[in-house]
């Protein structure tokens, strides 16, 4: 007799996805998605979502979606969750998104301690667009805005979310994770984890940074931009709980 | 019926509250400081959500996320603050969520002034965001009728299933007088309203065959077109406003030689003119849209052109832009003169008056 021991989460459409080869978006939905799933949690689950490749992660689950303006999902996120308690609101978020047009959005979520599960993707780069610089862009790395390189004396220095919003009260989980192998993916996950059960048990704010790629816009094989994470990303952006009450 | 005197920002919240609002999201700006103070005190006893946004962007992105869940829901903002608002509502728009939005008008252009204003009328009507799309815009005169308009607003918003702009102004948000409120309605009609848009709202799947999805070019509750199609289908709904929803006021036109029009407390100052003008026998009528979008071109249609010396257009805009439609629809067929203040000063009656008497010419 046959057991199916690995199948694609529930909260997933049956459909191929869209993002570029090797790139780790589609990793983090499916994490998201299974950990939802997990919880049984996929019938009262709603992922609000911003602009860039973030959003088309709408494209590829199967639970409610809302796509808002650039930087605005923890704004509509916190009004969602506040309309609607018994709903478990995630939101999405690139690091253009979240960290330089959503700056606002995702600080004011994180002090007023809104209830809601932040899913942040750092690649360092503003994908969609074709590789611009954004603000956790690493110091000298070369974008499509920062021929040169990115030098502090223009462009300033990277950007820390979990660090930033560890500054702040209110926030109940932050964490940094990357998925560049088995282990730290099963790291990762237990952190989604922890985010969906302290908005379960109403404990306020939470966000996992993912540590991600963009082997495209780096120019970089996949294999190459797993390495880049580790080499040049994970200096710049230690892993780690920052917050967990 | 409830009779009380209320000042008018306060009276609009009121009305909100009782048309069922249960969502308001807002920033300070003067002069509507009083819609967000009010709501955040009646808000915590009603088991309704007040929340103070970071700015009137997230204020408004807040509002589109209520929205997508179903209930009932409202911002206010002035002038400068709706700009802000502006991508938001073209969201809102796009993703067909039915919301209503309060302008209490001042001075501009950008920070312009605190005092009352209606400089934002080609906002309101033409371009309140991107895309082009087109909101009902109710522009209330009296206490009276902002409560009555921000009542039916939250039906209006439900019914097209489209953002419902209330352009008030400076004026009207800060005066004081007796209104007559407009009943509650029940938890019971609005639990079953929110019911009703589970069929759309996003709010988790709860067993339903599809998952709901918001955003632009969505239609909630219906499948998937090409966008091309979304904006055509928007567009014949503005179309059929002008035969649904166009409300307009007309007083002593039956005989009058001349028109004065306006919106808005302009339009009250200007009722009073014509009293005035009447009482000196001057045979003057006054045409007031309650709607300024849909414009009620057939109130201007429907003038005997023959007998009329001419149309006197008045607003608290300079440059003037109410203007800009009226003239559109008289095509010349007679001359049209017009009252304006800007920055902030109220028209007063007696210009009004003046302007009227040097169009009007000998009696």
């Amino acid at each position: 007799m046959e057991e199916k021991i690995y199948a694609r989460p529930k909260g997933l459409q049956p459909n191929i996805n869209g993002y570029c080869p090797g790139c780790l978006h589609p990793a983090v939905g499916k994490l998201v998605m299974s950990v939802l799933e997990e919880f049984d949690l996929l019938e009262r689950s709603v992922m609000v979502d911003g602009i860039g490749c973030a959003a088309s992660n709408r494209n590829y689950i199967d639970i409610d979606s809302i796509n808002s303006p650039h930087g605005r999902p923890c704004a509509v996120a916190s009004a969602v969750k506040r309309c609607s308690p018994e709903s478990i609101v995630v939101t999405y978020q690139g690091d253009g998104d979240l960290a330089s047009i959503g700056l606002a959005e995702t600080m004011m979520a994180a002090n007023r301690g809104d209830n809601i599960s932040v899913f942040f993707i750092n690649n360092a780069n503003y994908g969609m667009t074709g590789g611009q610089m954004a603000p956790t862009t690493l110091m000298g790395m070369k974008t499509s805005t920062t021929p040169y390189g990115r030098n502090a004396k223009e462009h300033g220095y990277p950007m820390h979310m979990c660090e930033v919003l560890n500054t702040l009260t209110a926030p109940s989980y932050l964490a940094r994770v990357t998925l560049i192998d088995v282990p730290h993916i099963r790291k990762a996950k237990e952190a989604v984890r922890q985010a969906i059960q302290h908005q379960l048990d109403g404990k306020g704010f939470t966000m996992v940074e993912f540590v991600s790629n963009c082997p495209t816009n780096w120019g970089l094989t996949p294999k190459e931009s797993l390495n880049f994470i580790k080499d040049k990303m994970l200096p710049e952006f230690p892993l780690g709980e920052f917050r967990n009450r | 019926m409830e009779r009380v005197v209320m000042k008018g920002c306060e009276a609009i919240a009121e009305a909100a509250i009782r048309a069922g609002c249960r969502f308001f999201a807002g920033y300070p700006i003067t002069p509507q400081n009083e819609v967000p103070e009010y709501f955040s005190r009646k808000m915590p006893q009603i088991g309704g959500v007040y929340l103070q946004g970071e700015s009137e962007t997230a204020s408004a992105a807040m509002l589109y996320g209520a929205g997508a869940t179903g209930v009932r829901a409202m911002t206010s903002s002035s002038s400068c603050g709706i700009s802000l608002m502006s991508e938001a509502i073209a969201w809102m728009a796009g993703a067909c969520l039915p919301v209503v939005i309060c302008n209490v008008m001042r001075g501009g252009p950008g920070i312009g002034s605190i005092q009352p204003s209606q400089q934002d009328y080609f906002q309101a009507t033409k371009a309140s965001g991107n895309g082009g799309f087109r909101m009902l815009v109710l522009a209330p005169s009296t206490l009276q009728e902002a409560v009555d308009m921000v009542y039916e607003a939250f039906d209006l918003a439900q019914k097209y299933k489209n953002p419902v702009l209330v352009l008030a102004d400076g004026f009207t948000g800060a005066m004081m007088e007796p209104v007559v409120l407009p009943p509650a309605r029940s938890d019971a009609f609005l639990a079953a309203e929110r019911k009703a848009n589970e069929a759309w709202a996003a709010t988790g799947r709860k067993g339903a065959e599809k998952r709901h999805r918001i955003g632009c070019g969505e239609r909630p509750g219906a499948p998937h077109i090409p966008l091309e199609e979304k904006n055509m289908l928007d567009f014949q709904m503005y179309e059929s406003w002008k035969t649904t929803e166009v409300d307009y006021e007309t007083y002593l036109t039956e005989d009058a030689e001349l028109i004065i029009t306006a919106y808005g407390v302009t339009g009250r100052i200007s009722r009073s003119a014509v009293d005035l003008l009447r009482r000196d026998g001057y045979k003057v009528g006054l045409i007031r849209p309650k709607k300024i979008h849909p414009f009620p071109e057939i109130a201007f249609e429907q003038l005997d052109y023959s007998r009329l010396r001419g149309i006197l257009s008045c607003e608290m805009s300079i440059p003037p832009q109410y203007y800009y439609d009226v003239d559109a629809v008289v095509r010349r067929r007679t001359p049209i003169a017009t009252c304006l203040r800007s920055g902030g000063q109220i028209i007063s009656r007696n210009a009004i008056i003046e302007e009227a008497k040097k169009l009007y010419g000998a009696k």
